[in-house]
């Protein structure tokens, strides 16, 4: 037993609570839990909302709290709660030995944490370095200004949203981290109208532990880029429905693969027993032009870690090499329930969340060919320049909406079209992805899955998939 | 701190910091959730939550915002700062003031208090209904997506002119999400949701027949030919497109320039006459309603289309006064006030004599596609634009037989299907977003694989 003496009955943020730590973790260990973890996090938010020439929003929030979780076998009990104090703390834990009706005498063994390891010692400036809401303002007026090119654009906003979370993760395997992420991310949107046609256009940027990026976010580019793609498509045609060749753009394009297929090679969906790709592991599950990569470590991504939200540094995962299924997505209870080894991607929106193995920056790797070799190998079909969101349903299948797209007609883009719909099974697609282009790219996004939203990047070079159906009119 | 006291400390802090005008909204809530692995507990799951969002005018008459989960002394004295700091940023151009409705009287329905039935009681219903979910039919081999629910609440709105409002509830939710598998096919998946005011009030046996059910009558499917095809939407369905375009009645949304109506289409002929819709956040049969809204204005039924036209806008405080018409009763609390609908209530008006009336889901011999459930809303609808592509669990009706459709979608232009109504079935049927009959369209596009 530990029996060092408690300096503090709360958790402090920027001091040590190892002795605090140790004391909840030990006392969750001696009511019966096989393992103990908790995951404590303070954050300081802030986002801002500029339309057409005034910022009509600023909210500035923060909040502390934590997240307990207990593993008996292989169930788990998981409390969250906004009491940072030593009797909260406990309370949560004998509140989820409860929940598990520990009853049996077996006890694990807990020898105390490890040597901390403080990932957050370069990173206690950001919040100095950050831009500040008055800096925030007056570029995100800049830039729904520069939005302003002509009498069809008739709304205009501009939304900057910056999150910094300080986070403590200890659990009875001995780990003790802290850490500070920071997360922007700055989107333009508009909507085009003239008598009866209507249409839209949005980009989003976003960056994690670049405190300077906002500062060196291209706005003109971002504002002409998405006024480009709200005029192209202002008076297009629905696309009409059937099965055709597409090639999908690069970077938010790699949604597709995220949807599609990245969700199915999480642990999450082989615990529930929903992917087709469970027993798959070294069989072809695509064309052998894609490699598919998961991974937290490109410097200033969007879905970056420096440490996963159980205390493990994140790995590159290829998922997919040359066709062929290679790893899974795991986390601490998917290694748990699957036996697949922990990838550093156990990932949750916040504390009121237990861990879920979640994809962080992934992408299809870039191939040989050219944008303009894919789309000149086919005779009908659909370039898909922008996409939206995607889902994917209980049985695998998936769709997405193209934002932005255009026929193809002898290996020619021609006109833009609207309404388009992509839907498939990723089972039956992924085999049909022929060529890659050399152009890889990454697109930050959001994704919303079983422990809440997450910062992910998406990404991929240009790629063409054979025949896919297509949602129109 | 209680909320009276947590109503004193504010009070007594924007005292100090020379804060003379302010009002909060802040919810505390306890949760309590499970989920089975065919009869293992997964996980379970309790959580002790608490947000205040305080509002802070400065002397120049601008709103500062901050939220927080910190309601200690000091939390609240932070957060006052913050906003303070905010108001320096407050909107020029839109005043938001304190709801004129905030002490008008509220009405609550008197529901009988809940209390906790507690994670073994949950898990123990739970693991039952998921062994009768399995045993239902032989095909059913997991029941991917389960979960029980408890949650007790209480939401609070007070501000510096002396209005108060309180109101506390419980409510549970079971949901379970059946997986089909039969050799040589493609795994089926539907399920079906239930809420109650407690553990104790839901309705768990129609919530494994609904999912079983549902489940087993997706096994024999086939792929659908692209085309225009007669649409019966659900009473679920139909709700679901209608929320999802609810922006039409929405003032926010109008003065933002995000919605298909304008400050004028109050009066404008969206559809048949038989057409009523309401939103009717305190129906009897609402679970989830609330008395107020999120600056203390009393939730009501509200008209929206009536006999086919446009009737009213939902609206927040400073809408309002842009409209001059008065809150009613939808808003938010936050920089920039939102305002959405609460519950829609579909009905057929006394003005019906244009439906086809022979159109009734459950008799009707000729063919028409069945739309049981639409999906990825988030994905496929453009509210600003009126366009929708949507997939869909569903049937095709052919011959006298129905089979479950494979990987279709539908698509089309909400103002198009609101006109292209062709009945509206007699019988409503309550859904956890609200309460329709059954509505058919004539002429949407499916697209298929066939």
């Amino acid at each position: 037993m530990l029996t060092s003496q408690i300096k503090s009955n709360e958790i402090v943020f920027g001091s040590c609570n190892k002795d605090l730590l140790e004391e909840i973790i030990f006392y969750g260990i001696k009511l019966g839990a096989d393992f103990v973890e908790i995951f404590i996090e303070n954050t300081d938010n802030s986002s801002v909302l500029a339309e057409e020439d005034f910022i009509t929003s600023v909210s500035p929030s923060f909040g502390k709290g934590a997240g307990i979780r207990i593993f008996k076998g292989k169930k788990d009990g998981f409390v969250s709660t906004n009491d940072l104090t030593k009797h909260g703390l406990m309370r949560s834990v004998s509140q989820a030995i409860e929940m598990l009706d520990i009853t049996d005498n077996k006890k694990e063994l807990f020898n105390g944490l490890n040597k901390h390891r403080d990932y957050s010692l370069s990173k206690k400036k950001w919040i100095n370095e950050v831009p500040s809401i008055h800096e925030i303002s007056e570029k995100l007026l800049v830039s729904t200004k520069s939005l302003k090119k002509n009498n069809k654009i008739i709304t205009r906003k501009g939304s900057y949203s910056r999150n910094l979370q300080e986070v403590i993760i200890a659990s009875s395997d001995g780990t003790y981290v802290s850490d500070i992420r920071l997360h922007q991310t700055v989107g333009l949107n508009v909507i085009a109208s003239d008598a009866q046609y209507r249409s839209s256009g949005s980009r989003r940027f976003g960056s994690s532990g670049m405190p300077n990026e906002f500062r060196l976010w291209d706005h003109e580019k971002a504002a002409n880029d998405v006024f480009e793609s709200s005029m192209n498509m202002l008076y297009a045609d629905y696309v009409d429905a059937g099965q055709m060749p597409v090639v999908l753009a690069n970077k938010f394009g790699g949604v597709i693969f995220h949807e599609a297929c990245g969700h199915l090679l999480e642990t999450t969906q082989i615990e529930r027993g929903t992917t087709p790709f469970e027993n798959k592991l070294n069989e072809k599950i695509a064309h052998e032009s894609v490699t598919a990569i998961d991974e937290g470590i490109s410097e200033g991504s969007f879905g970056s870690l420096s440490v996963d939200d159980e205390g493990m540094e994140p790995e590159k995962s290829v998922l997919i090499k040359d066709g062929i299924l290679k790893k899974f997505i795991s986390d601490r209870a998917g290694e748990l329930r699957t036996g697949h080894k922990r990838t550093g991607s156990g990932r949750r929106q916040n504390y009121s969340f237990a861990a879920a193995s979640r994809m962080r920056n992934t992408y299809i790797a870039k191939g040989e060919h050219s944008k303009e070799d894919l789309i000149n190998s086919i005779s009908e079909g659909l370039y898909c320049k922008s996409m939206g969101g995607g889902s994917v349903g209980a049985t695998g299948q998936f769709n997405f909406a193209v934002e932005e797209g255009y026929l193809i007609k002898n290996g020619k883009l021609t006109s833009p079209v609207k309404g388009a719909t992509l839907i498939g099974e990723a089972k039956e697609v992924m085999p049909k992805i022929s060529m890659c282009g050399n152009d890889l790219e990454l697109a930050p996004g959001f994704c919303g899955s079983i422990s809440g939203s997450v910062n992910v990047t998406v990404g991929q070079p240009h790629i063409k998939v054979d025949s896919i159906t297509v949602g129109g009119r | 701190m209680n909320s009276r006291e947590i109503t004193t400390q504010i009070s007594k802090t924007a005292d100090f910091l020379n804060l003379k005008k302010w009002d909060y909204g802040a919810s505390f809530s306890n949760d309590y959730s499970v989920q089975v692995d065919k009869g293992e507990a997964k996980q379970l799951k309790a959580s002790q939550k608490q947000i205040l969002t305080i509002r802070v005018w400065n002397q120049s008459n601008l709103v500062g915002i901050t939220t927080t989960s910190d309601i200690s002394e000091s939390g609240i004295k932070k957060a006052l700062k913050q906003a303070n700091i905010a108001s320096d940023f407050g909107n020029k151009n839109e005043s938001t003031e304190f709801s004129p409705l905030a002490k008008d009287p509220i009405k609550v329905k008197e529901v009988k208090k809940r209390n906790p039935v507690g994670i073994k009681k949950l898990l123990t219903v739970l693991r039952e209904a998921e062994v009768k979910l399995l045993e239902s039919h032989e095909s059913i081999k997991s029941v991917p997506y389960n979960g029980l629910s408890e949650s007790f609440f209480e939401r609070v709105y007070a501000n510096s002119e002396g209005a108060f409002r309180s109101y506390s509830k419980s409510q549970a939710a079971l949901y379970l999400y059946a997986r089909a598998e039969e050799k040589n096919k493609k795994p089926r998946s539907s399920g079906s949701v239930k809420l109650g005011y407690g553990a104790d009030d839901i309705d768990i046996e129609s919530c494994i027949k609904e999912a079983s059910n549902k489940t087993i009558s997706h096994l024999n499917y086939s792929s659908i030919k692209t085309d225009k095809y007669l649409i019966c939407f659900s009473p679920e369905s139909f709700l679901t497109i209608i929320n999802a375009f609810s922006s039409m009645f929405n003032a926010r949304s109008i003065i933002d320039g995000v919605s298909l109506s304008n400050k004028n289409s109050i009066g404008e002929k969206l559809s048949t006459e038989a057409l009523n819709i309401y939103d009717d956040g305190l129906h009897e049969k609402n679970i989830s309603s609330t008395p107020f809204d999120g600056e203390g204005t009393p939730t009501k039924r509200l008209c929206l289309i009536n006999r086919g036209r446009i009737e009213n806008f939902i609206h927040s405080e400073s809408t309002a006064r842009i409209f001059k018409t008065t809150p009613t009763g939808h808003a938010g609390l936050g920089s920039k006030v939102s305002v959405s609908p609460d519950w829609i209530v579909v009905e057929k008006s006394d003005e019906n004599f244009d439906l086809k009336t022979s159109l009734d889901h459950s008799t009707y011999e000729g063919e028409f596609v069945y739309i049981e459930e639409l999906n990825a809303i988030h994905a496929g609808v453009r509210a600003s634009q009126g366009s929708f592509s949507l997939p869909f669990d569903g049937w095709l009706y052919k011959n006298g037989k129905k089979i479950s459709i494979e990987s279709a979608t539908v698509a089309g232009d909400i103002k198009y299907l609101l006109k292209n109504i062709v009945n509206i079935e007699s019988s409503q049927e309550v859904t956890t977003s609200g309460i329709s009959p059954h509505i058919w369209v004539d002429e949407l596009s499916i697209t298929g694989d066939a």
